[in-house]
């Protein structure tokens, strides 16, 4: 094969490889200094560390799920309606998506806080006593996570409800189907994509998530990204953190490998 | 159209998921204009003090023309780095175009702590702890895959006849580059570039490690946050907000549509 056109990539590929690529090997090379897996068997022996893998699992899936929930009546929404609401929704969707995590965090800490507005307004309204804890604890990661993943999920599935065919729906509707039907029978079968897309999406940056846990879990909820910034910046252990995060990276590729696989098979069919 | 039951249910569990998109935002404009000496919400009077109190002091300052200049610096290199390779990707035919295009675009797959602790290992090595050109190769990394994937899109909707014209007309193929090809790629270079900016403008993980004294905006902002709840942040908050729209309504304006870069 002749080889063509390859010259103009060559400066972005050197600052890949001496500032990405390199760095990057070169520190999961600590996570076996010395020729052991001492800190692999720490990462995945000990219960402590175990449970900051579990809980950063639980936590992506429940952050996936809650996207879902909430993104696909949004994607569904801003598909089928008209131009104006279309973009209107778009504004919407891309405005906090562009605003730093570190503003919506901090309002976040504002709404939540023991004296934030939620509990102040549900106290003053008789609806509770005692202000129910929102932050600091795993409720509060919940919300901040998914409220900066939402548009994660909403775009692809957005262009997913789009490229269905609306003569499909109009058809079925003048057949006679419910709503619910026309739902569960045309649009949910035809945007199964864009579902899975937003989903392994969220998944896989829900993972290696930092400020949102760090902040709202205020120390209280481990996930593994916060556990790696505190071996390197307080413990000084590199070799540990090395560990985690070539852990952490097997397991996003793998995810990343896995949702790719079923997508193949899923348009070979 | 005749509104279904159904789909006025949608609009409606719509209306609240949009109200929770916002909420956050909205929240900070009465805090950032409050008038109490603490955070108090509702505020009870209104002032401007906290915005004072953020251009009185000369560390925010300082952190936001950092910010400002590392984000410049950063979508000036990520273009001239990224949009070459995005030209070299889409219509170039080589060994390992693949594995390139891959790699292009692991930044974003990469979690971001990762990336950072790895730079920052390498950054304390060569003594490039807190300077602001280390932070920009840094973002120059994270900002690439935005350049390569919005560039990459406008060349494979590029009409490719307009080019053959001018060089069937004798123009060489810098000439055609420099009059018909980035002229009519102009929007997605627009897009790339803010988005390159704003990406840089707002990061705070690799910041955190590697800004060391010499703080941006964001890592000002997360040290505050950590420290103390102040509304002076909501004024930070407020500024950071109207930025971001107005980079929005750029590359609506000038840039390649949202709904094209969604895609």
């Amino acid at each position: 094969m002749k080889s063509r056109g390859f010259l103009p990539a060559l400066p972005a590929l050197i600052l890949l490889f001496v500032f990405f690529l390199f760095p990057v090997v070169r520190m999961l090379g600590f996570s076996v200094e010395g020729g052991t897996f001492d800190w692999y068997a720490k990462a995945l022996g000990e219960e402590l560390y175990l449970r900051v893998f579990w809980n950063t699992f639980e936590i992506a899936l429940l952050v996936t799920f809650f996207c879902l929930l909430l993104g696909y009546p949004l994607g569904f929404l801003m598909a089928t309606t008209t131009p104006f609401w279309a973009t209107a929704g778009f504004i919407f969707v891309l405005l906090p998506l562009w605003t730093s995590v570190l503003v919506r965090t901090y309002a976040w800490m504002v709404l939540l806080g023991r004296n934030g507005v939620f509990n102040r307004t549900l106290i003053e309204s008789g609806i509770i006593a005692d202000p129910i804890p929102l932050l600091h604890n795993f409720t509060g990661v919940l919300i901040g996570m998914v409220h900066v993943l939402l548009p994660y999920m909403v775009l692809p599935i957005y262009s997913a409800v789009r490229k269905v065919d609306p003569a499909i729906p109009a058809a079925a509707a003048g057949l006679g189907a419910s709503s619910f039907a026309i739902f569960r029978r045309i649009y949910l079968p035809l945007t199964l994509n864009g579902i899975f897309a937003g989903s392994v999406l969220v998944f896989v940056l829900s993972l290696g998530f930092f400020i949102t846990p760090a902040l709202l879990g205020g120390g209280r909820v481990m996930m593994i990204a916060v556990l790696i910034e505190q071996q390197v910046r307080e413990a000084l252990n590199w070799p540990f953190a090395a560990a985690l995060s070539a852990v952490l990276l097997v397991f996003t590729f793998a995810v990343y490998a896995l949702a790719q696989r079923l997508t193949r098979t899923e348009t070979a069919r | 159209m005749k509104t279904s039951p159904s789909r006025r249910l949608l609009v409606v569990a719509c209306g609240l998921i949009y109200f929770f998109l916002m909420l956050p935002l909205l929240v900070v404009f009465p805090i950032s204009l409050s008038s109490a000496p603490y955070m108090q919400f509702p505020p009870p009077g209104l002032s401007w003090q906290w915005y004072e109190r953020y251009l009185d002091d000369p560390q925010w300052i300082d952190a936001t023309w950092r910010s400002l200049y590392i984000g410049g610096a950063t979508a000036v290199l990520a273009l001239a780095l990224g949009v070459p390779l995005a030209f070299a990707l889409v219509r170039g035919k080589f060994f390992g175009r693949i594995l390139i295009d891959r790699l292009a675009l692991a930044p974003v797959i990469v979690p971001t702590i990762i990336l950072s602790v790895a730079v920052y290992g390498l950054f304390a090595k060569l003594k490039l702890i807190g300077m602001w050109y280390g932070l920009v190769i840094a973002h120059t990394v994270l900002a690439l895959p935005f350049v390569v994937l919005v560039i990459g899109a406008g060349l494979r909707d590029f009409d490719r006849s307009l080019e053959q014209a001018a060089e069937g007309l004798g123009a060489s193929r810098w000439r055609t580059l420099a009059r018909i090809t980035l002229p009519l790629l102009r929007p997605s270079l627009v897009s790339a570039g803010l988005l390159a900016f704003i990406s840089s403008f707002d990061e705070v993980v690799v910041a955190l490690f590697m800004a060391g004294a010499n703080m941006t905006l964001p890592k000002k902002m997360f040290d505050n946050i950590m420290m103390e709840i102040d509304p002076t942040i909501a004024a930070v908050s407020v500024m950071q907000i109207l930025l971001v729209s107005i980079v929005l309504v750029l590359i609506g304006r000038f840039g390649r549509g949202l709904k094209d870069s969604a895609r």
